[in-house]
């Protein structure tokens, strides 16, 4: 089987945000990076695939400046078998459906059976690229996938709905999946992964940037405004115990 | 301006939160219509026209085909907006159709300021406005960001549709939440935990704390996840919608999808180390605190009062 996993390289949501010059985006520099967190999710599902059906070879793309080969690396420690890095520095910048484009470019003449996405990107969270890159590719897309199996060249998959409920549907290869959280566990690379994995192939190519263009403009962006009257309470944290407690005794009746 | 609203229809029946597409068609002037893939014997209350494709021999759930249906819909009516809920339904379909109509996508619209979109970025750690540059433009709505004073009225004036397109896959039906164990959704005091407990030992300092003020504890997503909090005590758009009197969030963030099970509680305290988590939108007392520090002296002087 012939399987591309699409990942992205996020800053960990617990940074201290900036917004950058422009003030079309949050400001890159003094950022802790690591792999999109639902990306991980189909690194593993595309892992734990080949360890059931033996005789498949795992690709794993990215899109940005050369900083994103570190993340990468990690999807090569966990088990993908190539990387393909898109070089493009304005990858930040750019909307869905050019992102969406530039893995439809790439993947339009590989065949390949199965593409793993992450259902959303944690920054820009637009839950739009894999749908698209499907679309692009025509080939069947099904969406928030919390469970996954194949057989006998069966894809069956869980669909996560509102609520707690799961549609079950099926499809044949090929086909393009994008995962929710929760899907399986993923794995923490191993030493001895970590070092083969820096044997691995990780090609890096330039996208044909031609046809790409924006549908979109960001007029503004900003910090959102806190909604007033919540109280905020910092310091020494006995203190802070006694003020919550009188708070609760105040405004609610659980104290009573 | 027209505006073509989709809405929803699952297990035999119309998703309500319908009405949510009609309170932001509210606040544009515009003239709205409305998309369904559902059943004559459940209708939406609207005035207007509403285009039914028949779920009998549709499907509630079948990408291709009701991308087809809806497609057809735009030909003849001409919307300058497509209008979704962000949701397994909308975020699945809008990109199919925006791909097809070459135009912008903008997803999980939370408000609108000076008429543009605005939708939030890093977890809603910040906010975007946003400008459409194409003719159409294909939105989804942040769930539960528009809403209505009162239930919607009206009689819709309903037009079928028909599509030859096929299918390229298959729901088989549905697996229901899983019911089972503490109903949270029945608690007046409910502590929860959220990826800032650390570790899966340090749920015991959310439980105490629980215990020491009457209540029940619960999780949010990620905890839920690794396995440290039971899925029953799942709080969000995926677990339970709880309404307590009083609502304690332990190292939560306060993700949309968390926001929305919780923010209706009477009273809500956040404990956070992280003064910038968007929790701060809804809570009523933040403490700037490490919990694994702060929740036990808080038990201490609850149980010794």
């Amino acid at each position: 089987m012939n399987i591309l996993i699409c990942i992205k390289q996020v800053p960990d949501m617990e940074s201290k945000f900036k917004i950058n010059n422009e003030g079309s985006w949050y400001d890159r520099a003094d950022l802790a990076w690591r792999m999109n967190e639902y990306d991980e999710y189909a690194v593993e599902q595309a892992v734990r695939l080949k360890e059931q059906v033996g005789d498949a070879d795992l690709t794993v793309l990215c899109i940005g400046p050369d900083q994103v080969k570190e993340t990468m690396k990690k999807a090569l420690a966990m088990g993908c078998d190539r990387g393909v890095h898109v070089a493009d520095n304005d990858a930040y910048q750019r909307e869905p459906i050019e992102i969406a484009s530039m893995i439809a470019d790439f993947a339009k003449t590989k065949n390949f059976d199965i593409i793993f996405t992450g259902m959303q990107s944690q920054d820009r969270g637009s839950a739009q690229v894999g749908v698209m890159v499907a679309e692009l590719l025509g080939i069947p897309a099904i969406t928030t996938i919390v469970g996954f199996a194949f057989e006998n060249g069966a894809v069956q998959v869980k669909r996560e709905l509102e609520g707690g409920g799961k549609a079950l549907v099926n499809t044949t290869t090929p086909v393009l999946l994008t995962c929710q959280l929760g899907l399986n566990t993923p794995r923490y690379p191993t030493l001895p992964n970590i070092m083969k994995a820096k044997k691995k192939e990780l090609l890096t190519i330039a996208p044909d940037l031609s046809g790409l263009g924006a549908r979109q403009e960001t007029t503004a962006f900003y910090f959102p405004e806190r909604k007033g009257g919540g109280i905020v309470l910092e310091g020494e944290l006995p203190e802070l115990a006694e003020k919550l407690i009188h708070l609760l005794k105040e405004k609610t009746g659980v104290l009573a | 301006m027209k505006t073509l609203l989709v809405a929803e229809f699952r297990e035999g029946k119309l998703r309500v939160k319908y009405s949510q597409l009609l309170a932001f068609a509210k606040e544009l002037p515009t003239e709205a219509s409305m998309f369904l893939v559902g059943s004559t014997s459940d209708l939406p209350q609207f005035d207007g026209t509403l285009y039914l494709a028949d779920v009998a021999k549709y499907g509630e759930y079948n990408p291709t085909v009701h991308k087809q249906l809806l497609l057809d819909v735009i030909a003849k009516e001409q919307p300058d907006r497509i209008v979704f809920h962000h949701s397994s339904y909308g975020w699945d379909l809008a990109p199919r159709i925006a791909v097809a109509l070459k135009a912008a996508q903008i997803s999980e619209v939370m408000a609108l300021a000076d008429g543009e979109p605005v939708v939030p970025v890093c977890n809603a750690k910040l906010r975007r406005k946003i400008k459409s540059q194409t003719a159409r433009t294909v939105l989804t709505l942040q769930a539960g960001a528009f809403g209505m004073e009162e239930d919607p009225v009206g009689t819709p004036t309903v037009v079928p549709i028909d599509t030859e397109a096929c299918k390229k896959v298959e729901c088989k039906g549905y697996e229901a939440a899983r019911i089972e164990g503490v109903d949270l959704t029945k608690s007046e005091i409910i502590v929860s935990a959220g990826r800032g407990v650390g570790k899966p030992e340090n749920i015991a300092m959310v439980q105490a704390l629980a215990k020491a003020l009457g209540g029940e504890y619960g999780g949010s997503r990620p905890v839920v996840d690794a396995g440290w909090v039971e899925h029953d005590r799942q709080v969000g758009t995926t677990g339970r919608t709880v309404t307590p009197k009083l609502y304690v969030a332990c190292g939560i963030s306060g993700a949309i999808q968390h926001l929305a099970g919780m923010k209706k509680s009477d009273f809500i305290v956040a404990i956070n180390t992280d003064k910038d988590a968007p929790i701060g939108e809804v809570a009523d007392v933040f403490v700037v605190a490490d919990l694994k520090q702060f929740l036990p002296i808080l038990t201490e002087k609850l149980q010794s009062r």
